[in-house]
């Protein structure tokens, strides 16, 4: 359990930060600590709470915020495939880790090698579970501040930008090829040029997903061609 | 719709969505040994650009005819990515270019 705890610090501090920058934004919103917790609980995704705020705010259609939320979290599909073998092995727990498996404990998970003394199985989900509280608890505080202490929050959003702008930078530095970023961005730019901003998600994920493809089946030529 | 059920409903496929994407590998490769090349590809390369336009998305309220909409943005973003560069640590990266950013526009550039 302490090994556990010990783990999940950094990300104790990460989550009430970020969980109370949510929790603020949604007070302003004009939805309470409740909805703060209720949320937190039950969706529980950094950056999709953020842009779900917006969606709440600007009344978007069900259709709409289900092809954002589809879109912002894709990256999460991939985070499953390194713990299909582990957290099948963890019986009931099975469902509550796949829930549960944000950015956040993605990375501890992956980079926590379990003394030989203790329970995997516990240490997995301790982790996963102590960052889902540190989570709720930060998005109750931020609506708890928002509500108690009146002061001017506005800004406070960027933090959502700076949250992308970072895991950016990580990936941009651990990429071995720059092409897939400058193509997400280069189709998100002309996407965003053509379509309504609030819709050009979708557009721009499909042509980034075309043009990437494409890009796949002409660097397998070349290397052919090479031979 | 009344204000209360649309707010449920949208959190609801919210959760439904969020949920879903965490599921995928799970359901489409829980049997198989290996998920075929071509997610193995996709799952490498989409991260990054998905990200990209994320960041574009942040935009979306950004008056781009006016420099007090767009300067902020831009200077805080610089901020985030000049102090991730140096000290790679995503609590303070975040925080200062929030803070900085709440400044910029709460104070300078009103």
């Amino acid at each position: 359990m302490s090994f556990a705890f010990r783990r999940t610090v950094p990300v104790l501090f990460g989550y009430l930060f970020l969980g109370t920058a949510f929790g603020l934004m949604l007070q302003s919103a004009g939805y309470n600590f409740i909805w703060a917790i209720f949320i937190s609980m039950f969706v529980y995704t950094g950056s999709g709470q953020f842009a779900l705020v917006g969606l709440l705010s600007g009344g978007a259609g069900l259709f709409t915020t289900a092809v954002m939320q589809l879109s912002i979290n894709s990256r999460h599909m991939f985070y499953g495939l390194s713990f299909i073998e582990k957290f099948k092995r963890m019986g009931k727990l099975y469902p509550y880790m796949i829930f549960s498996l944000t950015d956040e404990t993605y990375s501890l998970l992956c980079s926590t090698a379990v003394p030989g003394n203790a329970d995997e199985k516990k240490v997995f989900f301790l982790i996963a579970l102590f960052d889902q509280i540190y989570w709720i608890a930060g998005s109750a505080l931020g609506a708890l501040i928002g509500q108690l202490i009146p002061f001017n929050s506005s800004g406070v959003e960027f933090a959502m930008t700076a949250l992308f702008i970072v895991i950016f930078v990580e990936q941009w530095i651990a990429a071995k090829n720059h092409m897939p970023a400058i193509v997400g961005a280069v189709c998100g730019i002309i996407c965003f040029l053509i379509f309504d901003p609030s819709n050009f998600i979708l557009p721009a994920l499909v042509t980034t997903v075309a043009v990437l493809t494409m890009y796949r089946q002409l660097s397998f030529k070349r290397k052919g061609a090479a031979k | 719709m009344s204000p209360i059920l649309f707010a449920i409903l949208t959190v609801a496929v919210t959760a439904a969505c969020t949920f879903a994407t965490r599921l995928v590998p799970f359901v489409l490769f829980g049997t198989r040994d290996k998920p075929p090349a071509i997610v193995r590809y996709l799952g490498e390369v989409l991260p990054p650009a998905v990200m990209a336009i994320l960041i574009i998305y942040c935009l979306k309220d950004v008056d781009f005819s006016s420099a007090n909409s767009i300067l902020p943005q831009v200077i805080s973003a610089a901020v985030v990515v000049l102090l991730h560069l140096w000290k790679r640590n995503n609590l303070l990266s975040i925080g200062a270019g929030t803070v900085c950013y709440m400044l910029l526009v709460q104070f300078v550039f009103i």
